[in-house]
């Protein structure tokens, strides 16, 4: 499956995506498929979003004068989360993809290993931006900024503002500061990712700190057989998401993209599907490895 | 040790509390709230608002 994880991945983009020609319409979907969530970071202000995005939609719902948590959303995510985890981020998600895409532009290539305290800012980010924030700073009228949308998100001026300004002229004219900060942010987004692997999905995004939170409950999981690991390191080595899996085959970080089970010569590594299933099958003695 | 004997279960409690979320989100409206947020063009999103 790792093998075809590029076609999965476009798939994945153009079933989130299918109303294609609204493209030249220059106006969005409105279907009552706009109710769903859908399991990646996808802009609902898309014109060809299939369905909500599952961060814009928590924090509209908990920024309205009605509702001040969302459970609708929350236990959209906590299934998902449960059924995929973050195979979401490695198959699923198109902004997980877009920035795979732009990391394969040559270019020289930094490591994120020792940059790894910032991988909790996106705790952080889901926490005030998403939760809190849109809750806890209201109008008038009891209703909250969608602050992690208004704010921080590029998708929606990738996916939405720029395609709709240039079919619609009214669009057009309304940008403002608001947008050129945004813009400012997808441009610093796009050139981390050429230089680094995943930047947004590693620091940033509130999405996939949720799905890493939920990577240690996840049905779906990766285990390691020590039973036939020779301990050479060469999938801790092609580990893009800085992840040793021989030590943790559960990591916040591990987007289940299946490198290192294609990389590992003793093929050790293996997906696992299943209540119950933990990542390593432990050697508990050499015997027990030999009478296997 | 001890989250490897309880995993199953917690697995399966997430999976009933989930389904129990979204269902009681759907009766209370919310589902509704979302639709109509997503079929009208977000003017935070693409940076007007
Ligand atoms: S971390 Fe966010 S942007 Fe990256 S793949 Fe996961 S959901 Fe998508
Ligand atoms: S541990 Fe393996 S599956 Fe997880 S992110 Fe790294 S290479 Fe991909
Ligand atoms: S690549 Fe395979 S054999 Fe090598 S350390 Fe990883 S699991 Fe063990």
């Amino acid at each position: 499956m790792a093998r075809f994880r590029g076609l999965i991945q476009a798939a994945a983009t153009l079933a989130t995506n299918i109303h294609l020609p609204n493209f030249a319409k220059g106006g969005i979907y409105q279907g009552a498929g706009k109710a769903v969530c859908v399991p990646g970071l996808n802009c609902y202000s898309c014109p060809a979003a299939s369905g909500a995005c599952p961060i814009g939609s928590f924090q509209s719902v908990v920024g309205s004068s009605k509702f001040s948590f969302s459970y609708y959303v929350t236990g959209t995510l906590i299934l998902i989360g449960v059924l995929l985890g973050r195979f979401v981020c490695g198959f699923l998600c198109p902004f997980g993809w877009l920035q795979e895409l732009l990391h394969k532009i040559p270019s020289k290539k930094l490591s994120t290993k020792k940059l790894k305290p910032l991988t909790y800012i996106k705790y952080a980010v889901l926490l005030f931006a998403v939760v809190l924030l849109p809750v806890l700073v209201v109008n008038d009228v009891g209703m909250g900024d969608p602050f992690f949308c208004k704010y921080i998100c590029p998708q929606g001026v990738l996916e939405g503002a720029i395609p709709l300004s240039i079919m619609n002229v009214g669009i057009r004219s309304a940008l403002g500061k608001l947008f050129s900060w945004k813009l400012a942010i997808l441009i610093v987004v796009a050139v981390l990712s050429v230089l680094f692997y995943r930047p947004f999905c590693k620091w940033i995004c509130p999405l996939g700190a949720f799905y890493a939170l939920m990577n240690k409950v996840s049905l779906l999981g990766i285990q390691v057989d020590q039973c036939k690991c020779v301990s050479c390191g060469k999938c801790a080595k092609v580990c893009q998401m800085d992840v040793d899996v021989t030590r943790t085959p559960d990591h916040a970080e591990c987007i289940r993209c299946g490198k290192c089970v294609g990389a590992c010569p003793v093929d050790a590594i293996s997906f696992r599907y299943g209540l119950g299933v933990t990542g390593d099958k432990p050697a508990q003695s050499t015997q027990a490895c030999e009478n296997k | 040790m001890l989250f490897k004997a309880v995993k199953p279960v917690v697995q399966v409690a997430l999976l009933i509390v989930g389904i129990t979320m979204v269902c009681f989100g759907v009766m209370r409206g919310e589902a509704d709230a979302v639709l109509a947020k997503a079929i009208r063009l977000c003017l935070e999103c693409i940076g007007i608002g």
